[in-house]
């Protein structure tokens, strides 16, 4: 059989090869630097263990190179292994059937059990993309005039307020804060009560059907990570610019337009940049508040993990969500002129 | 088309501070009016309010006539230049001059004409498209100018605007600020705590100390005759001697002072026992023995020679010493350090002012 057969020519699976990669490539920073030191030697210089002495030495590069490798490639690089993989269940593992493939990332095109376009996957996706779009955009509109106001035009003892009101929040659990905004919206939730009782409305509106839940959810919990990188932008932002603007006739609009935002573009890009990602990649608030019409890409995710334990299809989607998410955003840089390391600052 | 300023009875406070203080000024059309006076003297805020960045608690800012209450600086016929001149770093040379146009919707064309019309008039002609980063200190001062007077203003507003510069471009500026002034012919309000800009480039200038205004009078005025031991002490140099009055004649006095009994003109027609100071510039001050009220000796406690001139400091009544300024050519022989000299004065350069307060060294 030829599988076999290629199993015997490669005594070495696809798994261990992979997790070799970091190994060749620290292996290979490692010769570089001992190469450049031998370049450019000088007697001055102490060496590391010199500098550290080889308990502290050893200690920090463990440290360093657990975090590196063991929580961070490594269980990456295995996801992307087994992305590349038909799911088997455990005794077949390594086994003839156990071959390189690239079905998984076509099962999210065409669906393997019909042959026809996976449609529902696909809406899925590109829904879950559009309204971390459209929730980072929300954010940015709601977040940019507290930003303003906290950086420039607020007392020091307000803007304390302000920050201690905005922070507050997140000491509460997310998934509480997701059932806090579900008792308030439900049907028979705080909202519709009062609605009621005050005779706005005969009857309750679905707010949870109508994803009103999921909208608020997400804006609300990625608040802090567009009002930060906003803030920072702004607060440095010479105040003498903005009244330049408005002695010239500019009226306050006209300031924000041609001064304001233009200065701020670099925290106004890393802030939609992460709250994008954050929301894109989001399970609990699409969990709980989600109306039952569209799914969250994630939870499809989540469901082929610990629902169907089809690891593969689940890493190959999520490496298709992470892969759009980057390159949605690199374009949105590129075509809003900003640099990816002014974004990241 | 210039305007101009009238500030009746202006008075600004920050709480329970005071920074102006009742200011009533008259600043004529196309005239070249400056604000001298220490750093919190409150010329800023005269500035901040004439431009609309501040109401004034109370009195009245009049431009052209027209009371400005409630006029925010957008819509004020002033134009302000900021101390750090204030450019807009992602905007090009010609963009920032054309930006006060831009907001008035005026089209790219005529933008960019009257852009590169001023451009020739700083001097920067074709430097349109470069970014304000790559131009040199005082070309970003000429460029803040440009801006300001694109929006063809009757009233140009400068706060210090040349206190970053170094002191050989600071004096070029001087000039260049001043021959603007009078091609464009608007009125120019200056602010500074430069004597030395004041007195060269005003047509008047407004003495201010701690929110009041001491003295308004053209540069020659506020030199040769202080109205304030303030404005004695603040522009130039000058010597001070306190004490009493103890004669008065034919508009000119005589104060008992610890250098014994010494004249000066009397313009505040102080009569005899009040206190007061006399005021005698070094370079009024001669070596050598003069008239009975008109000089007295002291003893030499340094010497300094600075080429064309040569300060001698004498021993004063107080810490301070006095100073005598002798010319290149003055003739007379310079003493010694701690010899005794006799130094004399011509009674028309002292001046008697009421005793009060005077300016920190």
């Amino acid at each position: 059989m030829a599988s076999s057969f290629r199993k015997e020519r490669w005594p070495v699976t696809s798994r261990t090869l992979i997790l070799l990669i970091p190994f060749v490539v620290i292996a290979a920073f490692w010769l570089l630097s001992r190469y450049e030191a031998k370049l450019g030697h000088d007697p001055t210089h102490k060496s590391y263990w010199e500098r550290n002495g080889m308990v502290l030495g050893l200690t920090f590069v463990g440290l360093v190179a657990f975090w590196t490798l063991f929580l961070v490639t490594l269980p990456y690089l295995y996801m992307v292994v087994e992305s590349f993989h038909p799911k088997l269940p455990p005794a077949q593992r390594g086994g003839p059937n156990d071959f390189l493939t690239i079905a998984q990332y076509k099962s999210f095109v065409i669906s393997p059990t019909d042959n026809e376009w996976n449609w529902i996957h696909m809406s899925n996706f590109t829904y879950s993309i559009v309204v971390s779009a459209l929730i980072a955009f929300l954010n940015l509109c709601i977040c940019y005039p507290l930003a303003y106001y906290m950086a420039q035009s607020g007392t020091p003892q307000k803007v304390r307020m302000l920050m201690l009101a905005l922070i507050v929040p997140y000491w509460i659990n997310e998934i509480l804060r997701a059932f806090a905004v579900r008792l308030l919206l439900a049907s028979k939730g705080l909202i519709n009560q009062a609605m009621m009782g005050t005779g706005i409305t005969d009857a309750p509106i679905d707010f949870l059907g109508a994803n009103a839940g999921m909208w608020i959810g997400l804006s609300y919990a990625n608040l802090l990570i567009m009002i930060f990188p906003l803030y920072n932008a702004i607060e440095s932002l010479d105040k003498n610019q903005i009244e330049a603007a408005r002695d010239l006739g500019a009226p306050w609009w006209k300031i924000h337009r041609d001064v304001v935002i233009p200065y701020a573009k670099p925290g106004i890009a890393s802030g939609c940049t992460m709250v994008f990602m954050l929301a894109a990649g989001s399970l609990a608030a699409p969990l709980f508040l989600a109306g039952p019409q569209q799914r969250w890409f994630t939870m499809t995710v989540y469901d082929f993990f610990f629902q169907a334990f089809n690891w593969p299809r689940g890493s190959a989607y999520a490496f298709i969500l992470l892969a759009a998410c980057i390159t949605f955003v690199m374009v949105m840089l590129r075509l809003f002129k900003v640099k990816l390391g002014e974004a990241i600052r | 088309m210039s305007a101009g300023v009238e500030l009746d009875h202006v008075t600004v406070k920050f709480g329970n501070f005071t920074a102006v203080n009742d200011a009533t000024l008259d600043i004529k059309g196309g005239e070249f009016f400056s604000f001298l006076g220490p750093s919190g003297c409150g010329k800023t805020t005269i500035l901040r309010t004439v431009s609309g960045f501040l109401d004034p608690t109370a009195g009245q800012v009049r431009i052209g006539g027209q009371d400005m209450q409630g006029i925010g600086p957008n819509k004020r016929p002033t134009a302000l230049i900021f101390q750090n001149l204030a450019l807009f770093p992602l905007m090009t040379v010609a963009e920032n001059i054309a930006y006060g146009l831009r907001v008035r919707g005026i089209d790219r064309t005529t933008r960019r004409r009257k852009a590169d019309e001023l451009l020739d008039l700083i001097a920067l002609k074709g430097q349109g498209d470069k970014l304000v980063s790559e131009l040199s200190g005082g070309q970003k001062q000429r460029v803040a100018i440009a801006r300001a007077l694109a929006v063809e203003p009757k009233v140009l507003l400068l706060d210090e605007p040349l206190s970053a510069l170094d002191l050989k471009l600071r004096q070029h500026m001087r000039t260049e600020l001043r021959a603007i002034q009078q091609r464009v012919g608007i009125t120019f309000i200056y602010i500074t705590h430069d004597q030395g800009e004041a007195l060269t480039m005003s047509d008047r200038i407004a003495v201010m100390s701690d929110g009041v205004i001491e003295q308004v009078a053209d540069g020659k005025q506020v030199y040769d005759l202080p109205q304030t031991p303030f404005v004695a002490s603040f522009v130039g140099e000058n010597n001070a001697f306190t004490g009493t009055v103890s004669k008065v004649a034919n508009g000119a006095a005589v104060v008992d002072t610890p250098f014994g009994a010494l004249a000066g003109l009397n313009p505040k027609a102080l009569k005899v026992g009040d206190k007061a100071i006399l005021f005698v510039r070094p370079e009024s001050l001669k070596i050598g023995k003069g008239g009975s009220a008109t000089s007295f000796v002291s003893t030499v406690e340094s010497v300094a020679f600075e080429g064309n001139m040569t300060h001698v400091f004498l021993k004063g009544a107080s810490k301070k010493d006095i100073t005598v300024t002798v010319g290149r050519h003055g003739g007379a022989k310079i003493p010694a350090q701690g010899e005794k000299s006799t130094v004399h004065y011509d009674e028309a350069h002292g001046l008697v002012l009421p005793e009060g307060k005077m300016a920190r060294d």
